[in-house]
């Protein structure tokens, strides 16, 4: 139990980045969608503080740019939220395969 | 003389063409008669110069004038120049063109008076004048192909000077474009000669042609296009449709353009580039025999018409072929002699049918007759006239007539066959229109006129007396010989022994001047005398009166057969099917090729936002794994 190492780190990473992308193409609830984008995201900010841990330990680039991103984090779900709101409004539904406008 | 006065000749008409329709047109009165005055002064100014020029040229010793050139168009090593060539041939056209061109002018201010497009008629006339002077005075051939265009667009104007008459409008536009076909072969033939020679000068091709640089097919070809532009202009066989036509163009017009100087320049055209001819026996023999052809037939449908300015249109049409079998047969001299004396008489029979025109209201000769007595100025210069075209001695027609038949009897029997039976033709048809129009009892003129028929005001009579004045002596030029020698024939004799003599040497002119008289005979015994019905004789020969009458079909064969069957149906359907197939079908194909493409391609954009991310992540696993296995 000692000898947690980067790749675990960058394992439970790549793990909960591939949930949240199976989740963010898969689900069809737009709540869910964000939700999914949101555990990538954090998959990403744990594989940045295990980088800054590991790799360069004197130095706290990983870490502050983990608070950016959450910060990024924030604004994206209150903005995602925010469309989920007026799209729900106007076509009274957030199923992502019925908001088609683009098709062709 | 100083050179800048020859370019004076031409430019002076220029400068009355810019003022009438800039100045005098906008800004003055219809009723005012300041056009005219000003293109007749202009005329008398490039008459004199004319006149000057002839004395200069004669005086000369090569009789020729250098005149410096104007560069106009360099492209590397080609100079197109601006230039004049002033030889003998020139200064007699010159003297040609402004002497019946002024007549003309001084005719219309009484002919033209109190039309609605007086300052139009009178820009135009201007024009006319000035695009002819400029022809006849272009020292290359693209200079000449300019000029040539520019007669031919004041033609159109002229002929379609009344253009609210439908009539009218399709006779300038069958004008215009029976001679562009033949302008084709002329604008070929010049490019064919450039690409050959690569120079546009006259002078410099005729000294080609003579030390045989230019020779074999390049020559005949070239001679032969030149001519088919000469054949459009002179209307001769088979171009020779438009110019009967031409005659709804108010008279002055006919006498100026189509009869004395504009289809002359066919005639002119040949004689200017006549060294090209002279080296190639296929097209001197080709212009011979259209040119004596078209004089029979031309004057075999003369014999029939009833409008008195068809008539004089057909026997155009019959003498310009007269020149042409001249100038081919005898040369230069020849054909612009008969050029030269025949600008006169025939100016004169036109105006001489205006002048008949303007008092009985109708150009149709059955509602003529017994004129004599009422226009007796009209009638006598008219018979002048018609004298002179009969060839009748000593008039001027005689003498120049006489050389034609006399060269066609050295070259070839059978053209000198067919240019005397046409002199009997020609007696006969002219003295049939005067005896129609003059002789007899007056019968009634246009319906629609009004009041009694009436000598022509002094206006139009002072030229037609003066025209009649040439028509009588303009072929003494020639008595002794001096005409032929400033031409660059170099035989002379005296005066009063060429006046007689030329019965003596030769059967010849006697027997044309018997077969003339016999001509005018008959058509006194016919439609005089009364000693012969004209109708019985009409009905005896019913399909020679029909094919005559009727053109030899011409015109019909022309507009229903080539025209509306083989052009419209054939080639031109043709042509259309390759439009709507060909190209339509490329340009249509491509953009239903691109709208196909599109249609199919439409079906990835689902709209589905997931898909889209789907792909871009495929996309991205496809990239890493080719830098993976390939990096």
């Amino acid at each position: 139990m000692n000898n947690i190492g980067l790749e675990h780190y960058l394992i439970l990473s790549a793990i909960l980045f591939s949930i949240g992308l199976y989740g963010a193409l898969a689900k069809r609830n737009a709540i869910v969608i964000l939700m999914s984008i949101e555990i990538m995201l954090n998959a990403v900010n744990i594989a940045m503080v295990a980088f800054s841990r590991y790799i360069v330990p004197e130095q706290l680039t990983g870490q502050v740019f983990t608070i950016f991103v959450l910060v990024v984090a924030a604004a994206e779900a209150a903005v995602g939220l925010a469309i989920v709101m007026a799209i729900y409004r106007n076509r009274e539904t957030i199923e992502s395969t019925d908001i088609d406008l683009l098709k062709g | 003389m100083p050179y800048q006065l020859i370019w004076l000749i031409f430019l002076l008409p220029v400068f009355s063409f810019l003022i009438i329709s800039f100045l005098v047109r906008p800004f003055v009165k219809p009723e005012s008669k300041v056009a005219g005055y000003l293109t007749i002064a202009a005329i008398i100014g490039s008459l004199v110069l004319s006149l000057r020029t002839l004395t200069a040229v004669l005086a000369a010793s090569n009789h020729e004038i250098a005149v410096p050139n104007i560069s106009w168009v360099v492209i590397g090593d080609l100079n197109i120049s601006l230039g004049l060539m002033v030889d003998s041939l020139t200064a007699v056209m010159l003297v040609v063109v402004s002497t019946v061109s002024l007549m003309v002018q001084i005719y219309s201010q009484g002919y033209m008076k109190g039309d609605p497009g007086y300052h139009r008629y009178y820009a135009w006339m201007s024009l006319f004048t000035a695009s002819m002077l400029g022809l006849v005075l272009a020292d290359n051939l693209l200079q000449v192909f300019a000029f040539w265009e520019l007669v031919g667009l004041c033609s159109y104007l002229l002929i379609g000077f009344w253009f609210h008459r439908p009539s009218a409008a399709n006779a300038a536009k069958k004008a215009f474009i029976v001679t562009r076909l033949g302008d084709f072969g002329f604008l070929a033939a010049i490019l064919l000669l450039f690409k050959h020679t690569g120079t546009f000068d006259i002078a410099q091709l005729h000294s080609l042609a003579v030390a045989g640089t230019l020779a074999g097919t390049t020559l005949t070809w070239s001679a032969i296009g030149i001519f088919s532009g000469a054949a459009g202009k002179s209307a001769q066989f088979p171009l020779h449709v438009w110019l009967p036509d031409a005659m709804e163009g108010p008279t002055p017009v006919s006498a100026l353009i189509h009869a004395a100087t504009m289809v002359a320049a066919g005639v002119f055209l040949v004689a200017r580039t006549f060294p090209l001819f002279e080296h190639s026996a296929q097209a001197l023999t080709t212009v011979a025999f259209i040119g004596a052809f078209t004089a029979i037939f031309a004057a075999s449908m003369g014999l029939v018409m009833t409008d008195i300015k068809r008539v004089v249109a057909y026997s155009t049409i019959s003498q310009l072929g007269y020149m042409m079998l001249g100038l081919a047969t005898g040369g230069v001299a020849i054909g612009i002699f008969h050029l030269f004396n025949h600008a006169f008489f025939k100016a004169l029979l036109f105006l001489g049918a205006g002048s008949v025109n303007h008092a009985t209201g109708t150009f149709d000769m059955r509602l003529m007759g017994g004129l004599r007595k009422i226009m007796p100025w009209t009638s006598t210069t008219f018979l002048i006239a018609a004298l002179s075209l009969a060839g009748i001695w000593p008039l001027s027609g005689f003498w120049s007539k006489d050389e034609i038949l006399a060269a066609a009897y050295d070259k070839q029997p059978v053209l000198f066959y067919l240019a005397m039976i046409t002199v009997a033709m020609t007696a006969f048809y002219i003295f049939r229109v005067f005896f129609l129009t003059f002789g007899g009892e007056y019968r009634g003129g246009s319906p629609e006129a009004h009041g009694h028929p009436h000598e022509s005001p002094t206006v139009m009579v002072a030229p037609m007396v003066v025209l009649a004045v040439l028509a009588i002596f303009s072929g003494f030029w020639n008595v002794s010989g001096a005409f032929g020698a400033f031409m660059g024939h170099a035989e002379t004799q005296g005066f009063v022994q060429g006046l007689f003599g030329i019965f003596i040497h030769s059967p010849l002119p006697l027997i044309a001047l018997m077969v003339a008289i016999l001509g005018i005979f008959l058509a006194y015994a016919t439609y005089s005398a009364k000693w012969l019905s004209a109708e019985q004789i009409g009905r005896i020969f019913r399909p020679l009166y029909t094919l005559f009458y009727r053109k030899y079909w011409f015109d019909e064969l022309y507009e229903n057969i080539i025209v509306k069957i083989a052009l419209l149906k054939g080639i031109f359907a043709g042509l259309q099917q390759i439009d709507t197939y060909g190209v339509d079908g490329i340009v249509n194909g491509l953009a239903s090729t691109a709208i196909g493409g599109g249609r199919a391609i439409r079906r990835s954009q689902t709209g589905q936002l997931q898909l889209y991310g789907l792909f871009i992540g495929i996309g991205i696993l496809a990239i890493i794994l080719v830098i993976y296995v390939f990096g």
